[in-house]
């Protein structure tokens, strides 16, 4: 077939091209320019090359927040894919208590972060927090704004609160994606509970399992209100986060070059580390299919 | 293996059923023996799966007894009566390769290695498979994952029964043949109780050496082959087994005579006192076209090779006549007679015995 060339058909993508530019490409590219350049204001900018990026890959400060960001990341991964997992398989499979489970473990879904912090700032307090003052109250010594390991453990109970939801649901909607008769074949072929969720369940489940798991990592690895909010990065930095650290950098300090150059970096890591999932997981997949 | 009872059986989906209308299975008492080969034939939606899964306990029923030899399991669950079932669509563990997925059923009794390995090799064999043994299931075709349904429900040797849910829809008509063989060949050598529900009667006839036809629920049915053939117990039965099935006319039976608009059609039987629907029915193999009898509208002609199929009307009715081979079809108008000793009377659809003449 003939193909007409026009090339003033290329003015039909421009539309794409400038929302893509305002939305991503000329904000990415601010910071790639404060990442190079020193600034005091006023727009004036002295060229500064790589020096903010070797700063900030040998900041100690840098590697402790990430440090605390990986364990974060692989604590709470550890507790919500198992958990969400767990709550999936116990969850009604039809009828009206099925609705009912599927409304309330949406609800923390729904609530603004913000407002997670909030919840759980106020419910952790040992003056008048519910939690924290029963705790007292039975001489459990907790105090998530003294203690390091406790504003841990509260941020670590308030993510899962927040988001195992999102893989209980996510893992239900794969269950319910099963037939009857695969169940029944196992009965048949007297099949043990643990079989039917290695060979059955969960082989049915790693499509949104996949999912569920890059969510929870890309989500847990960018954190920032909620914990900013109940423990505000504290005690000391113990709970303080790459994008808490971040964000104390950039504003608390106004070291824009220094916090630009993070961003560069934090923003691979991400990309990579996703990109890995990915390629792993489906390569695991493909493995299978063999 | 044991012999299978059903007493009093009887099922329904609705949690209060009021009337037997409600019923998916109507009351019944059935024995199937040890080690019969059971086909178990009727048109969908009559209750055969429903059946065949308070067989092996994927159903509770609502009402009655399922007996294993002498042993009560109504409420067994399936893992305990040590039953196999293949289903309709194929089911297979997609992690796991053929040979594991053969030998899941013995592994999960904790049978020994080599005896396992033993028997997958020579399902394998069986069903075609050993040069697959070693791939994924998951990547197979839908005939290929069947054929392995249908191998780990054949790979326990010591179950007491083989439940066939229309297991061979999804493979093409040769492999049907030969596996349908095979399963015969497999029942000749271990006995096994098998039960092989289908709606098609051809599988029904080579597989089985007993034919139980149900109907809405009830078994109306059940005999060999030939009994079904020759003596229907329901109009169902009659109408269902044969190609064509059988041709059936509302009628007055007095005697040996029944009369159907106006004609009079002899009978090989005396009957009296009948009430209710009265009916008779004739197998297309038991008419003839000649120029006595009934008057015989010619429609259409078939030729299906050994035979042609002559589709016309009678008495006002469309009426099917079997032509054997070398018999020319007669002009426009013929007549058809009944042979009289083949010619069975239903009243309400059930078959009447008749009395001496």
């Amino acid at each position: 077939m003939e193909k007409t060339l026009n090339n003033k058909a290329w003015f039909l993508v421009l539309p794409v091209l400038l929302l893509v530019a305002f939305s991503a490409i000329i904000p990415l590219m601010t910071v790639v320019n404060y990442s190079v350049n020193d600034t005091f204001g006023d727009n004036q900018f002295f060229w500064a090359g790589l020096e903010w990026f070797q700063e900030m890959v040998t900041s100690d400060r840098l590697h402790e927040a990430l440090g605390r960001q990986v364990i974060f990341s692989a604590v709470i991964l550890a507790i919500e894919v198992p958990l969400g997992i767990y709550i999936a398989l116990n969850m009604p499979k039809g009828g009206v208590w099925s609705s009912v489970c599927l409304v309330l473990m949406a609800l923390p879904l729904l609530i603004p972060f913000n407002v997670v912090g909030t919840i759980w700032q106020i419910f952790g307090r040992v003056d008048i927090g519910l939690l924290g003052h029963t705790l007292a109250a039975i001489g459990i010594d907790y105090n998530y704004t003294n203690d390091p390991v406790d504003a841990w453990i509260t941020v670590i109970v308030m993510d899962v609160w927040h988001w195992t939801s999102l893989v209980a649901l996510l893992c239900y909607a794969g269950l319910q994606s099963i037939p009857n008769a695969y169940y029944q074949a196992a009965k048949v072929d007297q099949a043990s509970r643990w079989s039917i969720f290695r060979y059955i369940e969960l082989p049915k489940m790693r499509g949104v399992l996949l999912i569920a798991v890059l969510l929870r990592f890309m989500d847990s690895f960018m954190i920032y209100t909620e914990p900013f909010v109940v423990t505000g990065g504290g005690p000391g930095n113990s709970t303080t986060f790459l994008s808490i650290d971040l964000v104390k950098m950039a504003i608390g300090q106004f070291d824009l070059g220094p916090a630009a150059a993070f961003s560069i970096m934090y923003f691979l890591v991400i990309q990579l580390v996703s990109w890995v999932f990915y390629t792993v997981m489906t390569n695991l997949d493909k493995e299978e299919a063999k | 293996m044991a012999k299978i009872t059903l007493s009093n059986l009887a099922h329904s989906y609705l949690p209060q059923p009021k009337g037997e209308q409600d019923y998916a299975l109507k009351k019944l008492d059935h024995v199937w023996e040890d080690g019969g080969a059971y086909a178990l034939l009727g048109s969908s939606g009559c209750g055969k799966t429903t059946l065949l899964n308070i067989i092996s306990g994927l159903l509770k029923p609502s009402e009655g007894r399922v007996l294993f030899g002498d042993r009560d399991v109504t409420h067994a669950e399936t893992a305990e009566r040590n039953i196999a079932q293949v289903f309709q669509f194929p089911v297979v563990y997609d992690t796991m390769t053929v040979r594991q997925n053969l030998a899941f059923p013995l592994r999960n009794r904790g049978m020994a290695a080599p005896v396992i390995a033993r028997r997958v090799d020579q399902i394998a064999r069986m069903i075609g498979m050993e040069a697959m043994l070693d791939r994924k299931a998951r990547g197979l075709t839908a005939d290929a994952k069947q054929k392995i349904s249908l191998g780990r429900g054949m790979v326990r040797e010591d179950v007491n029964a083989i439940l066939f849910d229309e297991p061979l829809t999804v493979i093409d008509p040769l492999m049907k043949w030969e596996l349908r063989t095979q399963l015969k060949t497999l029942h000749r050598e271990f006995g096994h109780t098998m039960i092989y529900v289908t709606h098609d009667q051809t599988e029904a006839l080579t597989f089985a050496d007993k034919v139980v036809v149900m109907y809405d629920g009830r078994v109306v049915q059940m005999g060999m082959p030939a009994e079904l053939f020759e003596k229907p117990a329901h109009t169902f039965v009659g109408y269902f087994i044969g190609s064509p099935g059988m041709n059936i006319f509302d009628a007055e039976v007095e005697g040996n005579v029944a009369t159907v608009a106006g004609h009079q059609v002899p009978l090989g039987a005396a009957y009296s006192g009948l009430s209710g629907r009265v009916q008779i029915g004739i197998r297309p193999e038991y008419s003839l076209l000649g120029d006595q009898g009934l008057p015989f509208a010619i429609r259409r002609v078939e030729d299906v090779g050994r035979h042609r199929i002559v589709r016309g009307e009678a008495l006002g009715k469309p009426m099917n006549v079997i032509l054997p081979e070398g018999m020319p079809v007669p002009a426009s108008d013929a007549r058809v007679q009944f042979l009289a000793d083949r010619v069975n009377v239903y009243a309400d659809d059930w078959r009447v015995e008749g009395g001496a003449l």
